[in-house]
């Protein structure tokens, strides 16, 4: 069975790799939405620097919702997603794979560029390492909540923003704990409370949401 | 004793029907005069508090919706379990007709939260913990209906909305935290609206009385909107011709002959 | 409820169906598709599943695979049933829906050897290329899918069945956009697995013909 579930993860990253026109558009996605707020609220650093984490938490939010069509999508119109609900294994750690596989995509790419967005909205030193360190454990999360939210809507009208409104309340704790981790820092105070947390939300997700997913496929394709 | 009563009785829809039909004259009587006991008792009886005033009675309605809110979204998921797992059809029949109550309720919890906060905060709104949890529920509500309604095979719509609702139930209190948490970091106003006034017996009897009117008013229009969908999704069974000619007919006890008949014929077989 | 006493008891005899179907009904939406259907199938028998647009042959041949649940009634492989079986049953299952599966991106022999690695039946790249050589795919293991024809993407999902181990197959449809020559040749290869105690059953419209141990299925 682990060489199934490594099979379907090499498949799936290859496939990522394959088509990363769609990943480097995501990414790009994350940089522009975040470049748009010094626009919006002016190029004071100062006042850039109060919502630095906020906006960068926000623009990683956005990305993995627009990312999440592909998680599902794709296997879903070709038929694949049939096979690997019968592949002789429990289709929750399929769908675990998947979300690993789509959080290479996204969350590494996500965390590599936060340091540089954070420095241009005026955020320093330990301020940086706090903010990757957040994405680190936050962004994994947000693909788990979000498979749960890309199943259930898979193949439906208007799908993407009905996502939307599913995933994006589910989104709050890990925005608060994430974007409230680095302005503890801010004001001199440690981000470990938050930091933990995070952490104890992505060892209750890793479990518990790719059951989700799997109910969610199996009502799917039903 | 215990095991005597028929649990899965009224889990058929025409047992249901007939249920209903006995029950929601009596709550929305109750919720009537509940209602008007509580507003009188409240508005009248109740002492003005020494520090907001009069402005602090709109807690009446307030404090009880809010409750609502959340006791019917555990509500729903509650019966979402029954749902999945029983493949209950009439459990997610309640679910869903649960859902816009518990919305409503939500709703005017915020709002009659805003209109407190004029003359206590000077604004009608503040990023105020429970004010923000709250609208992120009406969030989870608005999601739970969409996808509910979005799917065009019934049965499909019901599964993926009952799966919804159990992961927004076990989000709710990550939710409630995290908000909290995410206020007390930011020192925000401290005054909130249900620790505000030391309690009169008065006043405590007032929230009572309207918590008893909300409870009483979302059980009988929810009974009432289960109703509709039970005939809508029941339509072409026989019992649902039945019961809307002899409603056609104001045979009302004819109706409610038929309705018995049935009820005995299926604890029989 | 069907009572859980009357599937066959094991090892009554050595002629005992494979795969039985007890009263079953499958609903769409609010329609109702078929209802108490039964079937049994031996080792070495195809079944044919035949009926009008729109009767529920595909939702019964997911309902076989498990993919979709029945309304009423009982699927039983070796007599227990296939919901308590699972992942034993699904090893043993090879299904082709109307999708096929197929990744555009791929070559077709990366497409196999995916295929192949997901069910960890690793039976190496001459075997692929063997099978892809029968479906008629020489010269093309290496042009990605997107740059083939219709028919010649069947042919690629066809090849799984030359590859797999599976004893059951499950095949909706596996005739459409395949050429004479194709049909033919897929015919070839039923025959080929029946004869090794291997079991079938597909949905078609169009006849076919010139096998042995073909049992009909006629729903609605």
């Amino acid at each position: 069975m682990g060489k199934m579930l490594w099979a379907l993860l090499k498949r799936d990253v290859s496939l990522i790799v394959m088509r990363r026109q769609d990943g480097l558009t995501v990414v790009a996605f994350f940089v522009i939405v975040t470049t748009l707020f010094p626009l919006g609220v002016g190029p004071e650093l100062e006042i850039l620097r109060e919502v630095g984490p906020g906006v960068v938490w926000v623009a990683a939010l956005l990305a993995s919702l627009v990312s999440l069509e592909r998680l599902f999508g794709d296997d879903y119109r070709d038929g694949t997603l049939e096979q690997l609900a019968l592949l002789p294994c429990p289709l929750a750690l399929v769908a675990l794979v998947k979300v690993a596989a789509h959080w290479v995509s996204l969350g590494v790419p996500l965390v590599l560029l936060s340091p540089l967005l954070g420095y241009s909205l005026g955020l320093e030193g330990m301020e940086l390492v706090i903010l990757a360190l957040s994405l680190v454990l936050g962004t994994p999360m947000l693909s788990l909540i979000g498979a749960v939210g890309a199943a259930l809507t898979l193949g439906l009208r208007g799908g993407g923003a009905l996502m939307a409104l599913l995933i994006l309340p589910l989104y709050v704790p890990v925005l608060i704990l994430g974007s409230g981790g680095v302005v503890e820092v801010m004001y001199g105070e440690a981000a470990h409370a938050h930091l933990s947390l995070l952490g104890a939300l992505l060892a209750l997700g890793v479990p518990l949401a790719p059951l989700a997913v799997a109910g969610a496929l199996r009502i799917v394709l039903d | 004793m215990f095991r005597k009563i028929p649990w899965f009785k009224f889990s058929s829809p025409p047992n249901f029907y007939w249920l209903a039909d006995r029950l929601t004259p009596w709550l929305w009587g109750g919720a009537a005069i509940l209602g008007i006991m509580g507003l009188y008792v409240g508005f009248f009886v109740a002492p003005p508090d020494y520090q907001q005033g009069d402005s602090y009675r709109i807690m009446f309605i307030h404090v009880p919706t809010a409750w609502m809110g959340m006791f019917i979204y555990l509500l729903i998921a509650l019966y979402s379990v029954i749902f999945l797992t029983w493949r209950i059809k009439m459990a997610d029949v309640m679910a869903i007709a649960l859902a816009p109550t518990g919305a409503l309720m939500t709703f005017l919890s915020l709002w009659t939260g805003a209109l407190w906060g004029a003359p206590t905060w000077g604004t009608y709104w503040v990023w105020d913990a429970r004010l923000t949890s709250t609208l992120i529920l009406l969030f989870l509500y608005l999601g739970y209906m969409a996808l509910h309604a979005a799917v065009d095979d019934r049965e499909k719509g019901a599964r993926a909305a009952s799966l919804l609702a159990l992961v927004g139930v076990v989000n709710v209190p990550i939710i409630y935290f995290s908000v909290e948490w995410w206020h007390s970091l930011h020192q925000g106003m401290s005054v909130t609206l249900t620790d505000a006034p030391s309690m009169a017996a008065s006043m405590f009897a007032a929230m009572l009385l309207m918590t008893g009117a909300c409870w009483l008013y979302s059980a009988a229009i929810a009974l009432r909107r289960a109703q509709v969908e039970a005939l809508e999704r029941e339509a072409g069974n026989p019992w649902v011709q039945d019961e809307l000619l002899g409603a056609e007919e104001g045979g009302d006890a004819a109706t409610a002959a038929e309705a018995s008949g049935d009820l005995q014929r299926e604890v029989r077989s | 409820m069907m009572a859980a006493s009357d599937g066959p008891a094991p090892d009554r005899d050595r002629a005992q169906p494979r795969l039985t179907g007890h009263g079953l009904s499958c609903r769409r939406g609010d329609a109702a598709l078929f209802s108490n259907v039964d079937f049994e199938l031996h080792a070495g028998e195809l079944l044919f599943v035949r009926g009008r647009n729109g009767c529920g042959k595909t939702t019964l041949l997911r309902a076989i695979c498990g993919l979709t649940e029945p309304a009423r009634g009982r699927l039983c492989w070796d007599g227990r049933d296939i919901r308590k079986l699972d992942e034993e049953f699904r090893s043993s299952l090879l299904f082709l829906g109307h999708r096929d599966a197929v990744k555009e991106e791929l070559t077709p022999m990366e497409n196999l050897a995916v295929q192949d690695g997901l069910r960890g039946e690793d039976g190496g790249d001459d075997a692929r290329l063997d099978a892809l050589e029968r479906m008629g795919l020489a010269g093309r293991e290496d042009i990605p899918v997107r740059h083939l024809s219709q028919g010649q993407r069947r042919r690629v999902a066809l090849a799984r069945l030359l590859l797999s181990p599976a004893k059951l197959w499950v095949l909706d449809e596996p005739l459409t956009a395949l050429d004479v020559r194709a049909v033919e040749m897929l015919l070839g290869l039923f025959r080929e697995h029946l004869d090794a105690g291997g079991l079938v059953v597909a949905t078609s419209h169009q006849p076919m013909e010139g096998l042995r141990n073909a049992r009909a299925l006629q729903l609605d």
